[in-house]
């Protein structure tokens, strides 16, 4: 590891001090990788930097723990080990002319057990925006807090809202850096801004999309078939209640992963309400009462 | 007594002075002059511009650039300082378009370059960028807006401001000639940048550089054809009144 072997590209080669003593260093102690011995435990900055002020957490991660090749042995097709990241809820929003309704159930999974019936997946991040939870419960809770504290920031520095998009490009790029790691959110983000009505899907591979309707976590497919066969953006608002409320009844009903309470909120031009918080027994009971 | 805390950047003076920074707005001082103009619907910029040598080609230097498509800058000082913040600065306009879906508001940006320039009065080994900068555009939502930096890393909004050479001159005659209605068309806006750089400028239209951008336009920079055709309007404007002068003088 002589001088000579050194393919030094950089522009600053001979003019920065501190570059060539740090090299004369490496080529007395000949360690390939003494980053490691020298910060603290061993540790490895996972960063993800999006901009000069819109720069995202370090997570340090101790050595000896890669997560992502800790996470492969259990997603390979034909290993002894599987496991199986299911968002154990149902969440849906959809946009129509008055605005974006957002309904989630309140069941909080662990396996087979149920750990509360009373969780809220909503995450109320400003008056104007919100967040829907599903997947791990933590992973959620954790970023989408995080993500709060962004929009703040923003808020603070700019002196306006932060945007739809950007808040949930802010989410999606946190969430990129960790890919493979074995996070599991299923996220909507909600809201109006100047732009208009906002909703965008994000997920934790990084996937963003904008979009008129979504649902997520383990009883989607039932929602959505509710949704899709009541939906018209001419809904009034009473109609769009209704639908919403029923999309998410109807997978609780049928999912074992999904229940406890309706929470509904309706997101306006001058920020958000919340519209109800329905027991899904009583539901039940109301539409009975219909069918008859 | 300056000579012993002007050698560190980092080094305060004993009476409070950040001497290299004020070394730096010395180095502003002799560019060339640049003056802005905040219009209703345009914003302008002006820059006087320096007399090339007879082999040298002469648009290679250019001393208004564009950030993006909605914002622009012009600086007085060091032209190879100017460079490198011009690219930072054009990096983090795509950036935020990246990140945050929306083009910066030329605030946002302004402060970009503010920070930048303050992060090199705090640092070891660096000395401050040597030059002010005027950044005019337009936000999202339509407002025009002119901020000015300078070296130590401050940044105001202005109505219309000058920097670099004659500075001071140029900044008297807008103070006594910037009205509302010296602005109500662009056309007036452009001809009230124009008459402020000949205030300075020696030979008249040939040494000016102008530079407008429209709400919704990208920049666009005048032909030297189309400033010579203001210049002769002004010419004009100007025997008119001095021509009713000596009217109301007669009699």
């Amino acid at each position: 590891m002589g001088f000579g072997n050194k393919a030094d590209t950089s522009p600053e080669k001979g003019t920065d001090p501190r570059r060539s003593s740090e090299m004369a260093l490496l080529d007395i102690c000949r360690h390939q990788d003494w980053k490691a011995i020298l910060t603290p435990f061993g540790a490895q900055n996972f960063s993800v930097s999006c901009g000069s002020e819109v720069t995202c957490d370090e997570f340090k991660v101790p050595v000896g723990v890669d997560p992502s090749k800790f996470m492969n042995r259990f997603s390979e097709k034909d290993g002894k080990l599987k496991l199986q990241f299911n968002h154990g809820t149902t969440t849906l929003a959809f946009k129509f002319q008055h605005g974006v309704i957002v309904a989630v159930d309140s069941r909080c999974t662990a396996g087979k057990y149920i750990d509360t019936q009373y969780f809220k997946k909503v995450i109320e991040i400003n008056p104007y925006l919100l967040g829907t939870m599903s997947g791990s419960a933590a992973d959620c809770v954790y970023w989408e807090r995080v993500l709060a504290q962004h929009c703040r920031i923003y808020k603070l520095r700019n002196k306006e809202q932060i945007t739809v998009s950007a808040a949930s490009k802010l989410l999606s790029n946190m969430l990129a850096g960790y890919r493979g790691m074995g996070l599991s959110i299923g996220s909507m983000i909600c809201g109006w801004d100047k732009k208009g009505p906002g909703l965008y899907y994000v997920d934790e591979n990084g996937t963003r999309l904008s979009g008129n309707m979504f649902s997520t976590g383990s009883g989607h497919s039932y929602a959505y078939g509710v949704m899709d066969s009541g939906h018209r953006y001419d809904l009034t608002v009473p109609e769009a209640y209704d639908l919403a409320q029923r999309a998410i009844y109807h997978a609780t009903h049928r999912d074992a992963y999904s229940g406890g309470t309706v929470n509904m909120y309706h997101v306006k031009q001058d920020g958000w309400i919340k519209v109800s918080q329905e027991d899904v027994g009583k539901l039940y009971q109301k539409y009975l009462k219909e069918r008859q | 007594m300056a000579a012993r805390y002007d050698r560190a950047i980092t080094v305060f003076s004993p009476d409070g002075h950040l001497f290299q920074v004020e070394y730096a707005q010395e180095a502003v001082k002799k560019g060339s002059t640049a003056v802005g103009i905040r219009g209703k619907d345009i914003v302008v910029l002006g820059v006087e511009k320096k007399s090339v040598a007879k082999l040298q080609e002469e648009r290679t230097v250019r001393k208004i650039c564009a950030l993006d498509e909605h914002v622009c800058m012009a600086f007085a000082g060091l032209t190879a300082d100017a460079r490198i913040v011009i690219n930072r600065a054009r990096v983090e306009c795509q950036s935020h378009r990246l990140t945050v879906e929306d083009p910066v508001t030329v605030e946002y940006i302004t402060r970009y370059i503010a920070t930048l320039k303050q992060r090199y009065t705090q640092s070891n080994g660096r000395r401050p960028f040597g030059i002010s900068a005027l950044i005019v555009g337009f936000d999202y939502d339509g407002t025009p807006r002119l901020y000015q930096t300078d070296p130590s890393g401050t940044y105001h909004a202005w109505k219309s401001n000058a920097i670099g050479r004659s500075a001071k001159t140029v900044r008297e005659f807008l103070e006594k000639n910037y009205t509302e209605e010296a602005i109500a068309t662009d056309n007036d806006a452009i001809k009230l940048a124009i008459k402020a750089l000949l205030e300075v400028v020696q030979s008249g239209g040939k040494n000016i550089e102008l530079a407008v951008i429209r709400r919704s336009q990208p920049l666009k920079i005048l032909e030297s054809k189309e400033i010579e055709t203001l210049v002769a309007e002004i010419e004009k404007e100007k025997e008119e009144e001095a021509e009713k002068k000596k009217q109301k003088k007669a009699t």
